[in-house]
């Protein structure tokens, strides 16, 4: 399908001129995680330098003030609360993109998708907000303190909902007609065709919508940050409180400094390497052709 | 000298014209014709730091262009770490900081604008209406985990610590003599509106908050209720007459002594000029 | 056709029916409860001197007039610089580069990489490089070229499945019929891949707009009117945060900016599916 640069020469000098101006977005692109690896690492480096890597793994505690740097719980807590989330509002996502194109009346469609794309726009802070003051109490109400790894997954859910709704949503209007055409002349009913025909069809636009939702799961912060309680600790049911390394950033960055503020740092570092070896076992998973 | 000089001609303008809203608003042309500070004062400071006291920061500094057109005031919030920061490396002019300053910050010169008191708050339903200090830290440390041991209901505390680093965990923290890693606590927050508002969602919690803050949603029906510490009641006017135990000074640093505009705004921001926006913004003036 | 599928419906149809509504429905009833929220507590503060008058009382008074120029001029810079960019490299990776090029996937894993970087980390990144690296200062010009970075990710990856879905056939026609690649490119592939375009700048926009983090770093708290790009100049997220979370009493005010930021964002996905539907679907027919 992809006309590659290098074996069919153009006759046109407009197409080389494309072409460079487009490698070059593509290099820029490219460089901004570069640039931003850096200068986590050039933050990061004096807490490294003199207390070790191993430190932030094996400590007892996370008490930077008290010069204990321990990211674990953090770690777990950001991955159960993706996890949790990716795993609702995947399902949840491409059922409502189904709707959309294919159980909806286009009456209901035609607004459902306005409410969505509506959704992936309203700051977190306002999801937030809602969450502090409406889920929280709820949960509270079911099991004391309230926030806790609960209110962060159903919250983290709602915020990447939209993401995955809207990706599948335009990986299902792109399956060619012929398709839904041969499925419907063989006779298959609506689930069928569905499961069968369009699914397949469509796989490499979920597959990007749960890459994107995932990267929102991990990455989001405020919201987070008003839901889950907040306190440095490996969950042992649903209703724990947790911290999550985002969460750690922006609730302490504002009042540190020297080693603290630089270990705020090093909490960065571990996101990004989280999420590198995410994208890492997708592509293992598939083979490396999970955009094909 | 210059001081007294500065001193005295924004006594001489800034009064009357803090006096009336309107006037304020817009500076007659003929202020400048006169020839007075209005037409030295010119440029533009970058104030950043402190979250605490940005919002008061740009009042001020909305007043203080008013008075001197051709100044521009640019507040940015932050967090006081970055007050320090900026400041030191000479991103900001002025920097800001909502806590006392620290040993290793001698190389700053630091002016305080105003205090700010803290106090425990609980869920206005809760019937307990004042902790004796020894219980406080009994409920922070996890040794009370439960209200019906302080005279409450039957119900599990919540407790509400705020983030490592927050200058109002500092002035907890060093008046209960505990430390940080002894605190058990079921939420941890950052600011001050989270913990009101986690607090009012919760009614066996407990946590402490700036208490301008508390003290404006508790008279505007944010269902808390401040508590007393050693038997001072938690007000603005106990933290104003010096009673109230808790408290942390609001500072404005820069990294060399300030010099003109610098000078000249933070002088503003100390003089008696500016104590309304301090009230407004629920902050304490400081003495005279 | 229809009927076809009414009477295949079995058991495990009836099932999948059921699923589906229900999760519609799920999702509908969350959001409108949310919806509601922000309608029933902003509303009453909504109006005309709301919208233009400037903020008073840090903000518990008086309006967001300067508030909505520098939310629109942020945008404005954020996807200005964003969509070619964003767009460039989408057609990059799509069109003129094999599954195999190291390029082409050293390209795609740090996008991915890139979207799960939180905001703060954004707002850190930018403060360092766009304040102060590049002598930008906290601006307009710094928060939306922050802003930018950040909605890369998502355009490109929306994008680049927009022009996946175009079928090849349209690629060896234009080819066969003598055109140069950036002709087939602008007037075909371009048209043809609006969906997914759309898709990535809804999802942009819409993250551009909520985003807190990464601005008050960058373009910052200021809430004057802003004069240039190299003036600073307060978000409507920001707004809404500082409001929220800084300001005692400020609830009221920050709902009705929500009201507004959900409100602004209905105007601009509308115009964008509007502008999809008419202009590009007309291109595509007309070339």
């Amino acid at each position: 399908m992809t006309l590659s640069s290098s074996n069919t020469l153009s006759r046109w000098p407009t197409d080389r001129l494309l072409l460079w101006l487009l490698r070059g977005a593509a290099a820029i692109a490219g460089a901004i995680v570069l640039l931003i690896v850096a200068f986590l690492v050039m933050e990061a480096l004096p807490v490294l330098r003199h207390v070790g890597v191993a430190r932030f793994f094996t400590d007892p505690s996370w008490h930077p003030a008290e010069g204990f740097y321990n990211l674990t719980p953090m770690l777990w807590g950001t991955l159960f609360a993706m996890v949790g989330s990716v795993l609702i509002a995947t399902p949840l996502g491409i059922l409502s993109a189904v709707f959309c194109h294919y159980y909806a009346p286009p009456v209901v469609a035609r607004p459902y998708r306005r409410l969505i794309e509506l959704l992936a726009g309203i700051p977190s802070v306002v999801y937030g907000f809602w969450g502090l003051v409406v889920l929280v109490p709820l949960i509270g109400a079911i099991h004391p303190p309230g926030p806790s790894l609960l209110a962060g997954i159903v919250i983290l859910t709602i915020m990447i909902l939209p993401t995955i709704a809207l990706m599948a949503d335009a990986g299902l209007a792109n399956v060619p007609q012929q398709y839904l055409r041969g499925a419907a002349a063989l006779g298959l009913p609506r689930w069928a065709t569905i499961r069968g025909v369009v699914f397949p069809a469509a796989k490499s636009g979920l597959f990007t919508g749960v890459i994107l939702e995932t990267g929102r799961a991990i990455g989001e912060t405020m919201a987070i940050l008003m839901v889950c309680g907040n306190v440095v600790q490996t969950p042992h049911s649903l209703f724990d409180p947790i911290r999550t390394l985002t969460a750690n950033i922006a609730l302490e960055m504002a009042y540190a400094v020297g080693d603290h503020r630089a270990a705020l740092f090093v909490s960065g570092l571990v996101l990004m390497g989280m999420i590198a070896a995410l994208v890492a076992a997708a592509d293992w998973i598939s083979h490396g052709r999970i955009y094909g | 000298m210059i001081r007294c000089h500065a001193l005295f001609m924004l006594k001489k303008y800034a009064a009357p014209v803090a006096l009336s809203m309107a006037s304020l608003m817009c500076v007659p042309p003929s202020a400048g014709a006169q020839g007075t500070a209005a037409d030295q004062l010119t440029g533009k400071l970058v104030i950043t730091g402190a979250s605490t006291l940005a919002p008061l920061i740009a009042e001020i500094g909305k007043r203080f262009e008013s008075l001197y057109p051709k100044v521009r005031i640019d507040v940015q919030s932050g967090g006081s770490s970055r007050g320090v920061a900026d400041a030191r490396q000479g991103l900001a002019d002025i920097g800001m900081v909502s806590r006392a300053m620290k040993e290793d910050e001698r190389d700053l010169s630091a002016f305080p604008v105003a205090r700010d008191g803290v106090c425990p708050i609980l869920h206005q339903e809760n019937p307990v209406q004042a902790l004796a200090d020894e219980q406080i830290v009994a409920i922070y440390t996890g040794t009370i985990t439960n209200w019906k041991a302080v005279g409450g209901t039957d119900a599990p505390i919540t407790v509400v610590n705020k983030a490592e680093g927050r200058s109002t965990l500092e002035v907890f923290l060093h008046y209960f003599k505990l430390k940080n890693v002894d605190v058990k606590a079921q939420v941890v927050i950052g600011d001050n509106e989270q913990g009101v508002k986690t607090v009012a969602g919760n009614r066996n919690a407990i946590g402490y908050v700036s208490i301008g803050t508390a003290e404006y949603d508790a008279t505007h029906g944010v269902p808390i209720k401040l508590l007393p510490i050693g038997g001072v009641a938690a007000s603005t006017e106990s933290v104003r007459n010096g009673a109230f135990p808790l408290s942390r000074p609001l500072h404005l640093v820069t990294r060399t002594p300030p010099v003109e505009l610098a000078k000249a705004f933070i002088e503003y921001a100390q003089s008696r000029a500016v104590h309304d926006l301090i009230k407004q913004q629920y902050f304490v003036p400081l003495a005279d | 056709m229809v009927k076809t599928l009414e009477r295949n419906l079995d058991g495990r149809e009836l099932l999948a029916s059921t699923l589906v509504w229900s999760a519609a429905a799920l999702v509908t009833a969350t959001f409108c409860w949310l919806l509601w929220d922000i309608l029933w507590h902003g509303l009453s503060q909504i109006s005309w001197t709301f919208l233009t008058a400037l903020p008073r009382n840090a903000g518990r008074e008086g309006g967001i007039g300067p508030i909505l120029v520098s939310t629109a001029l942020i945008l404005g810079v954020c996807l200005g610089v964003s969509v070619p960019i964003g767009v460039g490299t989408a057609v990059l990776l799509a069109e003129f580069t094999t599954d195999a090029s190291l390029f082409g996937r050293l390209t795609r894993r740090s996008l991915d990489v890139l979207s799960g970087v939180p905001s703060i980390v954004f707002g850190l990144f930018g403060n360092a490089f766009f304040c102060k690296t590049l002598g930008l200062g906290f601006s307009i010009l710094s928060g939306g070229l922050t802003l930018a970075c950040m909605v890369l990710p998502i355009l490109i990856r929306s994008t680049e499945e927009g022009f996946r879905a175009v079928p090849a056939g349209y690629r060896l026609s234009a080819a066969a019929l003598g055109l140069s690649r950036t002709t087939t490119l602008f007037h075909l592939l371009l048209p043809a891949a609006g969906p997914g375009l759309l898709v990535g700048l809804v999802l942009g926009v819409g993250r551009a707009i909520a985003e807190t983090a990464a601005l008050i770093f960058t373009s910052g708290y200021v809430d004057r009117m802003p004069e240039s790009l190299l003036d600073s100049g307060r978000a409507l997220s920001i707004h809404i945060f500082d409001l929220s979370m800084n300001v005692s009493g400020g609830d009221a005010n920050a709902y009705a900016s929500a009201l507004v930021l959900v409100v602004l964002l209905l105007a601009i996905n509308g115009t964008a599916s509007w502008l999809a539907e008419h202009w590009l679907h007309r291109r595509i027919v007309t070339v």
